[in-house]
């Protein structure tokens, strides 16, 4: 079976490794003794970063991004292999370190996973990685033969020479090609000749999750290792004021209380349970700050005053005069929606393990993103780079969430209270629910015009809220604008707008709150989807024409946004009336690189209760590596989408959130969810993420559908709030 | 102390009697198979058979759960045979992140010892667990495999 194991390089290849950050002595004393070769845990050498080669011709992939369910550890896995011609029942992957990575000049490249990344920003690169080590296997083995490397071949870990009909294997040769200087420049395969890339290829890393044995941060076991418990100020921003530790001095299993900056308090105890239960009997008191005034109904307030458009906005994507237009247009249809704080929720709470001493500090522990996290424990420990590091495990869940490195944080400050003692720090439900980093709260105003004739010849999209990049990367604002923001309304680039209107206002009135946000799957995707192809509905209402008919009737410059949204109307069979009793609505949009769109058929019972029968989707992310992993991705965003949908949305009141646990935030389950089935239309030429796009029509095509079965438009999310639920 | 029998084997735990089940299984037991999801029986992450039956050990104490056969994930197959479930969790690739599936097999498991041929409606009712990943769709269609074998 395939173990997913984190490496360890022995003393040799870490002497290499240093040497590269300019430790001259280290490579002086290691150079006489011939070509360095770069060994795994195993002793068995590298060829190259990406591939390791054992005797018995196992491969083993090293793997920079995270797994996170995904499936993008088997998709890059695929990608090495598909150059490296190697034997793909042999293939098993491995996690460098972030420490091993900066040591070596970030040999591996980025480790973040997020953005739906994962393949399509590092498959250049992986690709090269194996097909070096193929060119620098099959010269070792035209070396030992004297023969020259353009007479031989490699397939299914087996070498060639073609002429003579020799043959070795990549396992035999691997020594010899690992003393081999890599080729500066290779090639790579013409897409029409992958065999393994396009396959779908089971996973990795399926049999440890149905034993129990796959081991997520929460599972982390070291010895003498002591467990915490923690509360933040609920209140953003708060402080804490006091805390009253003789209440718990005599409880059970307790080591010790821990301050954590001015915010927050730990107990450690000998089990998370005890930890948990003095941390409930231990009375803190809060300084909660101003922001304990700040309600939901403040913070749409303030948010409902952006949308007028006297007040300043950022302009995301802009042609002719919409303004002017709408002002002398023959009919105008305008509407107001919101969408709210979302958390990420996922199913393993935040949680890491920190081993502190006064020369070193390791942290265990699931997460999106090793460099930040290596970050995050360079900053808290106060160590340097080489006297700290990650170790990377399966992740409950991401989604977006572990991207973020607040609970990296607070393990090395908690451990660093405790030397010699690994801490694992563990968050409750109700604390991940009190600190998540939610999908921003906006609203937007929505105006289109039409002229005499019915066509549409404006559209003015005005949203008002709180931007991402603001929060967690000031550094990436356009002199004061959030470009994200646009995501599905952009000009052009990874998330353009699909229609062509004459005149278009898209802008951004930015409008933030306390409440931290974060990139929570589909990020800006998610509202921006909703609100343009709703209102795109409301529109095609308004000229009394079909809604697919009046999309593609603005989409003739955009033939890949039309060419997906074809597909599903062709797939749920659009043109053909529904059966009795059944409605249907559809969406498109463009995020992540990668076209797609939804149609939903629903039925709906005394206006409230909605069945979910049918839903159709459909991707063209230029590429797909694992069909059968795109197909678990598209339907496992929609199971997200329509959770938020229908029961998401995080509330704030007197500062905090309201929500607490599945109780009042919950999700969809089994029985919910109808089949999703997935048309994959990869026109090819570019590269486009899959975790995310898809999720963004999951919300709009249901909203449309139900409009169509009742008449009625809702404009405001979750539908909880509106005594509209799963029949 | 309390005595559990877990997955066969007689235990005596150092664990106060109200501890929720959960927690001895995963801290004072050391099978970290069962997960944490909730901690108030919402989720189905930490089930496990109690006497046969599925049961959200957050919301079970020690002191209920002695005396009485429990079975985790690490339990359900026989030594190295996987669990006809479990067969059908890797042959049709059903994990995402896996997190939630520990409880989403014995959650299965004992819906299949009860009705070995469940249908639609029998699924929908029997299997509550969250799965924020989104495998339903793989997890009904794993069940009718097994259901038709």
């Amino acid at each position: 079976m395939n173990k997913h194991v984190s490496p360890r390089l022995n003393r040799r290849a870490f002497v290499i490794g240093t040497a590269t950050l300019g430790a001259g002595l280290a490579i002086g004393l290691d150079l006489p003794f011939g070509p360095t070769v770069v060994r795994a845990a195993d002793g068995s050498p590298e060829i190259g970063a990406w591939v390791v080669v054992r005797p018995d011709d196992t491969v083993v992939i090293r793997i920079a991004r995270s797994e996170m369910g995904q499936g993008s550890l088997t998709g890059l896995a695929q990608l090495v292999a598909e150059e490296l011609e190697c034997d793909w029942t042999k293939v098993t992957t491995e996690y460098p370190t972030p420490g091993q990575s900066v040591a070596r000049k970030r040999v591996w490249g980025d480790f973040s996973t997020g953005g739906s990344r994962g393949i399509r920003s590092s498959q250049d690169y992986v690709r090269k990685g194996g097909a070096t080590a193929r060119v620098m296997l099959i010269q070792a083995a035209a070396d030992g033969w004297k023969v020259p490397a353009s007479e031989c071949t490699a397939a299914n870990s087996v070498i060639t020479h073609t002429p003579s009909g020799k043959t070795t294997t990549y396992g035999k040769v691997a020594e010899a090609a690992a003393k081999l200087t890599p080729p500066a420049d290779v090639k790579l395969k013409d897409p029409k000749d992958w065999q393994l890339i396009g396959k779908g290829v089971k996973r990795l890393d399926t049999v440890d999750k149905t034993t129990g044995a796959m081991i997520y941060g929460a599972d982390v076991k070291l010895p003498g290792m002591l467990n915490a418990a923690i509360k933040d100020c609920p209140v953003f921003g708060g402080k804490l004021k006091s805390l009253d530790e003789a209440k718990i001095a005599g409880m059970k299993g307790v080591k010790k209380v821990v301050k954590i900056g001015d915010t927050a308090v730990a107990v450690v105890a000998d089990t998370w349970w005890h930890a948990k239960t003095a941390l409930e009997a231990l009375p803190i008191v809060w300084d909660e700050g101003d922001n304990a005034k700040v309600s939901s109904e403040s913070i749409a307030k303030w948010l409902a005053e952006g949308l007028d458009d006297k007040q300043p906005a950022y302009v995301g994507n802009k042609n002719g005069d919409a303004k002017a237009a709408i002002a002398g247009a023959a009919k105008k249809v305008e509407a107001v929606y919101s969408y709210p704080y979302q958390n990420h929720a996922t199913m393993e709470p935040m949680n890491a393990t920190a081993l502190y001493t006064a020369d070193k500090c390791e942290v265990w522990c699931g997460t999106q993103n090793g460099e930040a996290a290596f970050a995050a424990v360079l900053e808290a420990s106060g160590l340097p780079p080489e006297k700290c590091d990650v170790h990377k495990v399966m992740l409950g869940g991401g989604f977006g969430r572990r991207g973020q490195t607040d609970y990296v944080r607070q393990a090395v400050l908690i451990a660093k209270e405790m030397p010699g003692t690994p801490v694992k720090l563990l968050w409750s439900r109700e604390e991940d629910m009190a600190h998540g980093r939610y999908h921003p709260i906006t609203q937007c105003k929505m105006t289109g015009a039409f002229d005499a004739n019915n066509n549409l010849v404006a559209l003015h999209y005005r949203l008002s809220g709180q931007s991402i990049l603001f929060s967690l990367r000031p550094e990436a604002l356009q002199n004061g604008m959030d470009p994200a923001a646009f995501q599905g309304v952009a000009q052009s680039g990874e998330a353009a707008f699909g229609y062509s209107v004459p005149n278009l206002l898209v802008e951004h009135a930015m409008r933030n709150p306390h409440v931290p946000p974060g990139f929570w799957r589909g990020v800006n995707v998610n509202h921006n989807a909703i609100y343009m192809e709703c209102f795109m509905d409301e529109l095609a209402q308004a000229a009394g024409q079909d809604p697919l008919e009046f999309r593609r009737k603005l989409m003739g410059n955009h033939p890949k946004h039309l060419a997906v949204l074809n597909a599903v109307a062709e797939k749920i069979g659009w043109t053909t009336p529904a059966p009795q009793g059944i409605y249907r609505g559809i969406a498109q949009v463009m995020g992540y690189g990668s076209y797609v769109a939804g149609a939903a058929e629903i039925s709906v019972t005394d206006g409230s209760k909605i069945k979910v029968h049918r839903i159709v989707a459909s991707t063209d992310p230029g590429y797909v590596v694992n069909p059968a992993q795109v197909e678990r991705q598209v339907a496992g965003s929609f199971v997200y989408g329509l959770s938020a949908l229908f029961y998401g949305g995080c509330t704030v009141k007197d500062g905090k959130i309201e929500q607490t646990n599945f109780d009042t935030y919950n999700s969809m389950r089994i029985n919910e969810m109808p089949k999703v089935e997935t048309v994959m239309v990869p026109s090819g030429g570019f590269w486009g993420g899959v975790g995310e796009p898809t999720i963004g029509v999951a919300a709009p095509a249901v909203l449309n559908a139900y409009f169509a079965a009742t008449g009625k438009r809702i404009r405001s999310v979750p539908l909880r709030d509106q005594n509209i639920t799963f029949a | 102390m309390a005595n559990l029998t877990i997955n066969g084997k007689n235990l005596t735990l150092d664990v106060e009697p109200d501890t929720p089940l959960l927690w001895a299984i995963r801290e004072n037991a050391g099978l970290t198979g069962t997960k944490y999801g909730c901690g108030i029986a919402q989720c189905g992450a930490c089930t496990v058979h109690v006497d046969g039956v599925a049961m959200r050990s957050c919301g079970v104490s020690v002191s209920e759960a002695a005396g009485k056969k429990i079975t985790t994930i690490e339990g359900l197959g026989s030594g190295d045979t996987l669990h006809k479930v479990q067969e059908a969790w890797v042959a049709q690739d059903v994990p995402q992140c896996g997190y939630c599936q520990s409880g989403m097999i014995m959650a299965v498991a004992a819906l299949l010892s009860e009705k070995p041929k469940p249908t639609d409606a029998d699924i929908d009712e029997a299997i509550t667990n969250i799965c924020r990943c989104g495998t339903f769709q793989q997890v009904r269609e794993a069940i009718h495999t097994i259901a038709s074998a």
